[in-house]
């Protein structure tokens, strides 16, 4: 038996105002986590997971790997048979895991997402190579993949200049708030 | 003929990174007396990164792109993620009038919801391949190719009504003299960024998507999106993988470009030998 605590709701309806998704409609049919191209990288397949926020079960879902390794393909909801879009409920639970500051399960993921963005904010476009050497340099790994970084570059497949945006402006209307690398301790 | 002429968003990984992908559909184009005019000043989608992280940025950055087009252009974009993005974010735009005004006054253009969006699969949907061609069935003939579309064909519910492309490459390719691959792996998506973050996972869904179109005779693979192909390229744990094509590359080759020599060698699994056996390009 499961005893729901009190307000055990609240988890469902902020994260269903902020996606507008009503995922209240899973059947619990499984189809989704049966088409997940990357359940075998997640800790909750993503039927478990919309159960896990129906019953207000937070931390267990915010610190969940799930969130992050979902790489919001839509294979799930192609073909749910409620139309519930998952990766968009995924989009408000990765928003909400960073801004309680709970524990993240991928962290790298995270700092890959971060680098990323501030490539964004800086050029106007994103930069590979550039993203790729930060990332590295933050966790301290540089052996790993360096053959296939090098064939790339090889291949000129990582360009070494940026190409930039010339309306600096309109980065500054986008990016109100600068991108900052969110801090996150390792397990 | 005249020529039509079409906005083109060509996004990141075509601009800085897939650059064979790149000349060889704006080759395509020109021969089917099509005319891109790249978006003036365009800025990245957001890509996953935004939508994950950070939903404000996701929102505006498109809306920027959307901005851009000068009025009466249908914009094609040739990325399939950065396509979801615009499409998704176009129609939040069309659905909320609050959302239109704060377009306005930031990017001081009227909302016009008439713009079309599409992408290079509705293109060429639209050209007469035949009106180009007078042999098609040589054009590539003996060839086994695996068409693959990854997770391009898969919509986020709010798109369902969008036009289905499944079933479009295996018809081109076919009508082009192909021998069209059935594998089963066809739309299993590549794993986009986790090639960074996750490789082991990522190497896991690629080595398995090419194991399988080997399995059934492939002898290469056929993708419309410049992320697949290079996860295709880098995340095969084989060791001796079959080569993957841009799309593009293929049609431009059938049409009769003669610059794919500069594409070939940008790819990390050479096509030169299988082209050549199959007497496709001369040496």
């Amino acid at each position: 038996m499961i005893a729901l605590k009190k307000g055990h709701g609240e988890l469902a309806r902020q994260i269903q105002e902020r996606s507008g998704i009503n995922f209240n409609a899973c059947l619990h049919c499984r189809t989704c986590t049966n088409a997940c191209p990357f359940v075998a990288g997640m800790d909750y397949p993503p039927n478990a997971l919309l159960r896990l926020v129906q019953m207000g079960m937070e931390q267990e879902a915010l610190e969940s790997s799930t969130i992050w390794v979902c790489v919001g393909c839509n294979t799930c909801c192609s073909f749910c048979p409620m139309a519930i879009d998952i990766p968009a409920v995924m989009d408000s639970l990765r928003e909400k895991a960073l801004a309680t500051g709970v524990k993240i399960a991928e962290p790298d993921i995270v700092s890959f997402h971060d680098e990323v963005l501030k490539t964004i904010e800086k050029y106007g476009r994103t930069h590979k190579l550039e993203i790729m050497m930060r990332y590295k340099l933050k966790k301290r790994d540089f052996l790993s993949d360096m053959g296939v970084g090098l064939k790339m570059l090889k291949k000129r497949k990582l360009d070494l200049t940026p190409s930039r945006i010339k309306d600096k402006q309109a980065l500054k209307k986008i990016f109100k708030k600068q991108i900052k690398q969110h801090k996150i301790d390792k397990q | 003929m005249g020529k039509k002429t079409y906005s083109f968003f060509p996004g990141c990984s075509l601009k800085a990174s897939g650059h064979e992908n790149t000349q060889s559909l704006l080759k395509f184009c020109d021969m089917v007396d099509i005319e891109l005019e790249e978006l003036p000043d365009w800025n990245c989608c957001g890509s996953s990164s935004a939508h994950s992280v950070n939903h404000d940025v996701a929102r505006d950055l498109p809306l920027r792109n959307i901005s851009l087009v000068p009025k009466g252009q249908p914009l094609l974009i040739a990325c399939p993620s950065c396509l979801i993005r615009l499409k998704q974010s176009f129609l939040g735009l069309k659905n909320d009038g609050n959302l239109q005004k704060k377009y306005e006054q930031d990017w001081g253009r009227p909302f016009d919801p008439g713009l079309e969006i599409i992408h290079f699969f509705e293109l060429f949907k639209r050209i007469q391949l035949k009106a180009y061609i007078k042999d098609p069935k040589t054009r590539l003939k003996g060839i086994k190719v695996a068409p693959y579309y990854g997770c391009m064909l898969s919509m986020p519910p709010d798109l369902r009504n969008e036009p289905s492309h499944y079933g479009l490459m295996e018809e081109a390719l076919s009508s082009l003299g192909a021998d069209v691959i059935s594998y089963g792996y066809e739309t299993q998506c590549c794993g986009t960024y986790l090639s960074v973050a996750k490789p082991k996972l990522s190497e896991r869904v690629v080595t398995q998507i090419i194991s399988r179109a080997m399995d059934a005779g492939a002898e290469c693979l056929v993708t419309a999106c410049a992320m697949c192909h290079l996860n295709l390229e880098i995340r095969c744990a084989l060791k001796n993988p079959i080569p993957a094509f841009h799309f593009s590359e293929l049609l431009s080759m059938a049409l009769g470009a003669e610059n794919q020599k500069k594409w070939f060698p940008k790819h990390i699994v050479d096509p030169l030998p299988l082209l050549k056996q199959r007497g496709l390009l001369k040496s």
